[in-house]
């Protein structure tokens, strides 16, 4: 105010006390700052790189890498490129993160309504579990498991047996497949096409109950679609039953599907430790739901699955989710760890790649754009999934 | 039939207890376990579990355990080896700190303690806590260095263990303090630049794992320095931790600024105040004050963090217990060691994020 009223007496306000002015030279010297910051270290860069003969930029991509990769999800050999061998990499990445989050989001809601069962000894191991997990860093309890598949467990010769077709050992777990037959392709296409089916009967059951108010068992027969029709196609194609039971043969087991020690050392390690978060999201967000909905949803004569689905779920997800999508997120960045443990996952292969090319720099540029990648994904659906909550409040 | 009426009659409604069933230990145990048929089928099945688990446990862990013995009887034995956390106690906590000096870090450690107890009583929360802070912290880098005071010169980089692990998590919060609310203040400011130029940067930093931090303060510092400056890899480390946490501490203190009332800001700017003293004055005291529960969930986490640092080979507290680990006489016993560091880990954190709890409630009641 009293900046308008010097400027029409004086008719002009000196440079230094005019803020329009001054918060665009306050912007010009922090440019200004980290500009010359950002010359100064990239002189030094440049001069270091030259006087250590390190190359630049992203040539090395295309030179073979010569190293070898554990496990991998494509083909893969030594022979192969660098820019292959970090492909590598993002899959191992992605499948850990993938199958940790499913596994993840299901024993933390287990964990977390358990917090809350009105059975003494549950809900106190519940929040046993809980908190002792949250605090022990999730790098030692991936030592942990990784030395207990080292250590603890059996050679495979005395491998534990728990469930027929399950072999437990120190070269990883084992456990029986069925044989590869034809059958399963249709079956694939099976569920595919129940999926679509489900996906129309969804919208035809909302039209007819919005118009007739006559409601349709949605839930059961999508589940009987989806589970029936591919079981029926199995049926039909000749019901094949062979399976691959993996076998002791010399010192390790052959046939069925082997899942190795370090991923599943990585994937113990984490879905533990995360699911202690995720538990707690989800104690917090059902406790937000107060028990007058409840009530309320109860009076008005709905059936209690029908209160958990209109009701109590809507409002809950409202408040789990966006907790529940960052703690997703921590767990990719922190499957980073597997560097620790020797599975190859992006960060590990990058490792390797930087120290064998020496470009440090390129290296750690591309681990950074990775994650910032499978981040900026991640808060893009937050957007998303906030702009349709809020659609739905009025 | 006429006694039975008259006995019915004479006792008063106060005398008469509930059914047997429904207090005491039997009431308890009804309500809390067997209340439904699915909550005795859940009780069952836990106790049966725990039953399976528990004594095996104990058997292992106290009953067959050995505690002072040498590796190879260790290994003879069915039982738990605590030996090798014993034997290997002073190498495990202090790393390679010389053996002779190793009570300077176990005061420094004390220090610290006491001044995180110091500093847990709000009466105590003013101006002197702060400098008291800088000062315990200044003293607790010269009890580990040396170098004055007759005190043996010890170079950082034979720093490890607890202290190093203590070290980068307080030493990088308390850094990174200050760098996060002049981030939190930028991201809030009306400046299109400086705003952008601090979303860019917090955003960056909490999109990347730290261990690509890490990496990047292991192989790519070196480069940003003309030839001759060179920096000891905790040094390294301990910026990017810096770094890593500045970016988070700012989140937090931006909810703690958002948290405030616009009358505050109007307040001040009619009594004018400019936008420092409308900072210092009003709104960062009261804004950080707030942000005090989640800063100490911070700490948590920077806390745990810091055992990325094994990945770049510093001997922190994990680093040491795998490299007692890989001595022949006490391999095969990391099941014991982890265990032991797990327990001090929980220890720190668990009185930390109870801390937190209480004093959030404390400060949600004062607030009403």
């Amino acid at each position: 105010m009293t900046g308008k009223q010097n400027s029409k007496i004086s008719g002009k306000v000196s440079f230094w006390n005019d803020p329009a002015k001054r918060s665009i030279l306050y912007q010009l010297e922090a440019l200004l700052l980290i500009g010359l910051l950002g010359y100064y270290l990239f002189s030094n860069i440049t001069h270091n790189l030259e006087r250590q003969s390190i190359a630049t930029g992203f040539g090395f991509l295309q030179k073979e890498a010569s190293f070898e990769i554990g496990e991998s999800l494509i083909s893969y050999s030594a022979a192969d490129r660098y820019a292959r061998a970090l492909w590598v990499g993002i899959l191992n990445t992605l499948l850990v993160s993938f199958i940790g989050i499913i596994l993840t989001v299901i024993l933390g809601t287990v964990i977390g309504v358990s917090r809350l069962s009105k059975n003494w000894l549950v809900s106190h191991l519940a929040a046993v579990y809980i908190e002792v997990l949250q605090d022990i860093p999730v790098l030692l309890q991936l030592f942990f498991w990784y030395a207990f598949f080292y250590e603890i467990l059996p050679s495979p010769k005395q491998a534990l047996n728990p469930v027929g077709g399950i072999f437990l050992c120190n070269r990883g777990l084992s456990f029986v497949i069925p044989v590869f037959h034809s059958a399963h392709i249709y079956m694939a296409i099976a569920f595919g096409i129940a999926c679509l089916a489900v996906a129309f009967l969804r919208r035809w059951s909302r039209q007819r109950h919005e118009k007739t108010g006559v409601p349709f068992p949605l839930f059961r027969v999508s589940l009987a679609l989806l589970i029936g029709f591919p079981l029926l196609t199995w049926w039909l194609s000749g019901a094949p039953t062979q399976m691959d039971v993996p076998e002791l043969i010399g010192f390790n087991f052959q046939g069925g599907a082997n899942i190795s020690p370090e991923f599943t050392a990585l994937l113990l390690g984490l879905v533990l430790y995360t699911s202690a978060f995720v538990a707690e999201v989800v104690r917090a967000g059902i406790q937000s739901v107060s028990h007058g909905q409840t009530e309320a949803a109860m009076a008005l004569g709905l059936t209690p699955s029908h209160i958990l689905k209109l009701v109590i779920l809507p409002q809950a997800l409202r408040v789990i989710i966006p907790p529940l999508t960052s703690q997703m997120l921590n767990l990719t960045k922190n499957s980073s760890l597997a560097v620790a443990i020797g599975y190859p996952d992006f960060v590990s292969v990058a490792g390797t790649t930087i120290n064998q090319t020496g470009q440090a720099i390129e290296g750690v540029a591309m681990i950074m754009i990775v994650y910032l990648f499978f981040s900026l994904l991640t808060s893009a659906f937050m957007n998303w999934y906030n702009k349709r909550i809020a659609l739905v409040e009025r | 039939m006429r006694t039975e009426n008259q006995k019915f009659k004479s006792v008063s409604t106060e005398n008469v207890k509930p059914p047997a069933v429904n207090i005491g230990l039997i009431g308890w145990i009804r309500t809390n376990l067997f209340s439904s048929w699915f909550n005795s089928i859940l009780t069952v099945i836990t106790v049966y579990i725990l039953w399976k688990t528990i004594p095996p446990f104990v058997q292992w862990a106290f009953i067959d355990s050995l505690w002072f013995s040498t590796g190879a009887e260790c290994h003879e034995a069915g039982g738990a080896c605590w030996s090798v956390v014993l034997k290997n106690f002073r190498f495990i906590l202090f790393g390679f700190y010389p053996h002779d000096q190793q009570w300077r870090p176990l005061l420094a450690m004390g220090m610290l303690i006491g001044l995180l107890f110091f500093s847990r009583n709000r009466n105590h929360w003013n101006i002197y806590l702060a400098y008291s802070w800088m000062l315990g912290l200044l003293l607790m880098g010269f009890l580990m260095k040396g170098g004055i005071l007759g005190l043996v010169p010890v170079e950082s980089i034979q720093w490890g263990g607890l202290p190093l692990t203590l070290i980068l998590s307080v030493f990088g919060l308390t850094a990174a303090y200050p760098l996060g609310v002049m981030l939190a203040l930028g991201r809030q400011s009306r400046l299109p630049i400086i705003r952008s130029l601090c979303i860019v940067y917090i955003e960056l930093i909490r999109g990347v794992p730290l261990i690509s931090l890490l990496f990047m303060s292991s192989v790519v510092f070196p480069l940003f320095f003309p030839e001759g400056v060179t920096f000891n890899k905790i040094i390294r480390a301990q910026i990017a931790i810096i770094l890593f946490t500045a970016a988070y501490i700012a989140e937090v203190v931006r909810g703690g600024l958002q948290a405030m009332d616009r009358g505050q800001y109007e307040a001040a700017e009619s009594i004018g105040l400019n936008y420092y003293q409308t900072m210092r004055l009003v709104i960062l005291p009261q804004a950080l004050k707030i942000v005090i529960p989640p800063s100490v969930s911070i700490l948590i986490s920077a806390f745990k963090d810091t055992s990325l640092v094994v990945i770049i080979a510093l001997y922190d507290l994990l680093k040491t217990t795998q490299s007692t680990l890989t001595n022949p006489e006490w391999m095969g016993f990391s099941a014991e060691a982890y265990l032991f560091i797990a327990i001090i880990y929980f220890i720190c954190c668990f009185f930390m994020s109870n801390y937190s709890r209480r004093l959030e409630r404390e400060l949600n009641r004062s607030n009403r």
